[in-house]
């Protein structure tokens, strides 16, 4: 199994979150998680990417015959884990072009590849950015510093594609997106699917979905999944929303 | 940062203060304290004439009457100064090397163990060097060259002898020997340090770099560097220094004059790394530095770049009297401190002529439970009509235990004279953190990063060929720092 995600239950704060939650994703699958406001969909995306303000009180994560557990933010990150934020926080004076650059050669180091040097990864940044349509002006930035929503978001699938992950979790990326920056990182994402990685979007509104074909599509209410199934629960939710859920 | 910058820092992590080595080499020294048989020791092992011997004394009699300054943000013992030897060499220096091959091997070792190779065709490719270990000078590279343009490259003492009329007229006259207790001490025991000339309207073509090492143990090192750029001349100099680890204390105390007669320019730019003493606060320099430029003619300019990450405590205010019409004066500071380090580091810039400015841009870092003060005084005298100041302080604090201060100090006698001062604090946040290890970076690669983007509109202002390895230097003062 790829990820598999065994009754789990997460509290912070004194508050219970996560209770009993079961997921499994195989290679090349790609799984819509939605749910109302407060259901613990983001605290989901955050404990896969080891995010250190939970307490983990039941359960088990397998990702890549790894113990997700055992693992710290950055070594999740380096064997293949990649969230793109909700809220991208800015990263004053940070120069996106080494930054990334630190990152994709962070990874390489692990998996015991050669690093790559400065000309082929500003070619590479280059290549990929025009792809995304993404102006290569924006490179010169700081880290999301000044980025409207829009560039923000954008600028997190930029990554992605740079780092090309094994599973990627999009955290809500549609929120505060127009219709041309959904279509933008929607293709970006559709460029990205093969069938040796996987993804985990976790949306509010069914709209992401007319872009992005999942394979199954859970229903996440109240820290738990209710219903798996198929895109038609993307359609049901639509129509009269999460209430007959709960 | 690049890969390149990250290799290193792995290789660096390994050695917390590498340039921390003692060099085994026979010193030579006189009796430890300080007295008149001392000076004249000194004035007597460098061949000095008898007026400046005079000099030295006079400085040494003012020293006598005068109490340390006080008001620093700075806890340390009393400094005993009849515990410290004040001059030490290689022995056989009595007669300065006259080339390489000359030079003990043991000391070219160790310059190469620092990454300053003396060899000419080593250097970094269009820097010249002049390296003084503990109280005298090694070596001068490039010298011939610079020559050629007129260029005075020297040692002090060696400037002393051969240049007495230059050396009479400016030494002391931008940081007279009865300023403060440390410039009087400086002043009686100076051992060794730079001279540069650069004569009226050359540009000169290289950087001039310095490289003070403090070897022997119980030793000051109390350098004198003298610049002086003529008319429409140009040059930028950068000083570097390390120190072995040892558990004593160790004073520096030294005295920079840079002066800038019309249209000329002076960048100076320090990387101070002295060592910080170890985890628990023992050991290290106490880093007492006078730096003080006189942009004396009409449109001159004189820069002061510093990047601070060493010392146990570092006390130092590189500043600018503007004296001439329309001179400007700058100050760019990097200050870290660590562990138990103290800093209490600024500037100061005293407006005289008109349309004069300055600029002031201060980035301290605390971590650890180290103490970081920025202290700065901005002066407008009568006749500094439109004379403008910008100044903006930022402190960034990793951790809880560690504190940052900021001490503004404007005082203004003619009111066209414009000030902006903007000044923040702030705390590397756990969400750039996360996101950083989110994208696979550790978190000491992270802090790096943070603290890298926090200073660079500093370190972009350091030559090039040094601003690398002053990112490389701001990486490895904070190890440690987190986790």
């Amino acid at each position: 199994m790829f990820l598999e995600i065994k009754n789990l239950s997460v509290k912070i704060e004194n508050k219970k979150i996560l209770k009993s939650l079961n997921l499994n994703i195989n290679k090349g699958e790609v799984h819509a998680i939605m749910g109302p406001n407060g259901s613990g969909k983001s605290t989901l995306a955050n404990v896969l990417a080891g995010k250190e303000d939970y307490e983990i009180l039941n359960g088990k994560i397998n990702f890549k015959d790894n113990d997700l557990f055992d693992l710290n933010i950055e070594e999740r990150a380096q064997e293949g884990m990649f969230l793109a934020f909700q809220y991208p926080v800015e990263i004053p004076g940070v120069n996106i072009t080494p930054f990334l650059h630190s990152a994709i050669n962070s990874k390489r180091k692990r998996l015991n590849e050669d690093e790559i040097d400065n000309l082929s990864f500003a070619k590479l940044l280059k290549s990929k950015a025009s792809d995304l349509g993404i102006n290569i002006d924006m490179l010169k930035r700081s880290v999301n510093t000044g980025f409207s929503g829009g560039e923000k978001k954008r600028y997190e699938i930029l990554q992605m594609s740079i780092l090309n992950p094994d599973l990627a979790i999009l955290d809500e990326t549609d929120s505060g997106l127009d219709i041309d920056a959904l279509k933008i990182v929607t293709d970006g994402v559709n460029k990205l699917k093969t069938k040796d990685n996987s993804f985990l979007i976790i949306t509010h509104y069914q709209k992401l979905l007319d872009y992005i074909k999942p394979d199954y599509v859970h229903v996440m209410v109240n820290g738990s999944i209710v219903k798996s199934g198929s895109c038609e629960i993307a359609a049901e939710i639509e129509k009269d929303g999460f209430q007959k859920f709960q | 940062m690049n890969s390149d910058t990250l290799n290193t820092l792995d290789t660096y992590s390994k050695n917390k203060y590498k340039y921390g080595f003692v060099t085994e080499i026979d010193d030579e020294k006189p009796k430890k304290g300080l007295n008149e048989d001392t000076i004249k020791f000194i004035s007597l092992k460098k061949k000095e004439p008898v007026w400046m011997l005079e000099w030295r004394l006079n400085a040494y009699s003012k020293w006598k009457k005068m109490k340390e300054p006080k008001w620093a943000n700075l806890s340390f013992p009393e400094i005993n100064y009849q515990d410290i030897y004040y001059y030490s060499a290689p022995k056989g220096f009595d007669k300065k090397p006259k080339d390489l091959s000359e030079v003990d091997p043991k000391l070219i070792e160790t310059y190469n163990k620092l990454g300053i190779p003396l060899e000419e065709q080593k250097v970094l490719a269009g820097v010249a060097v002049d390296v003084v270990f503990d109280s005298v000078s090694v070596a001068t590279t490039y010298k011939g060259e610079l020559e050629k343009l007129g260029i005075i490259f020297c040692s002090i003492g060696e400037a002393i002898q051969k240049h007495p009329d230059i050396i009479k007229k400016y030494l002391g006259s931008v940081i007279p020997p009865g300023d403060h207790s440390f410039s009087a001490l400086n002043s009686a025991v100076f051992t060794d340090g730079s001279f540069v000339y650069i004569p009226e309207g050359v540009k000169c073509p290289m950087e001039l770099s310095t490289y003070f090492r403090i070897n022997a143990e119980n030793t000051g090192q109390f350098e004198r560097t003298l610049i002086i750029a003529d008319k429409g001349s140009y040059v930028s100099y950068l000083e570097g220094c390390t120190a072995p680890k040892r558990d004593d204390n160790q004073l520096h105390a030294a005295n920079v004059e840079l002066i800038a007669l019309e249209d000329a320019e002076i960048k100076y730019s320090t990387v101070q790394n002295w060592y910080p003493g170890d985890e628990d606060g023992k050991g290290g320099i106490y880093n007492f530095v006078t730096k003080r430029g006189l942009c004396a003619g009409k449109n001159s300019k004189i820069s002061w770049t510093q990047v601070e990450t060493g010392s146990a405590i570092t006390w130092k205010y590189p500043s600018c009297i503007l004296k001439g019409d329309n001179s400007i004066g700058e100050f760019y500071s990097v200050a870290i401190t660590n562990n138990f380090q103290q800093a209490d580091t600024g500037t100061k810039m005293t407006h005289i002529g008109k349309n004069t400015k300055s600029k002031i841009i201060s980035k301290g870092i605390s971590l650890g439970k180290s103490q970081n003060t920025y202290r700065g005084e901005v002066s407008f005298l009568r006749k500094a009509e439109k004379a403008r100041n910008y100044t903006q302080c930022d402190s960034l604090l990793v951790g809880n235990q560690c504190g940052a201060h900021t001490v503004p100090y404007i005082d203004s006698k003619n009111n066209t004279a414009v000030i902006e001062h903007e000044a923040s604090t702030s705390k590397i946040n756990e969400d750039q953190l996360y996101y950083c290890r989110q994208r696979g970076l550790s978190h000491e690669e992270a802090v790096s990063l943070i603290v890298n983007g926090f200073c660079k509109q500093v370190l972009q202002e350091l030559p090039m060929e040094f601003a690398v390895e002053a990112q490389k230097l701001v990486s490895i003062s904070l190890e440690g720092s987190v986790g």
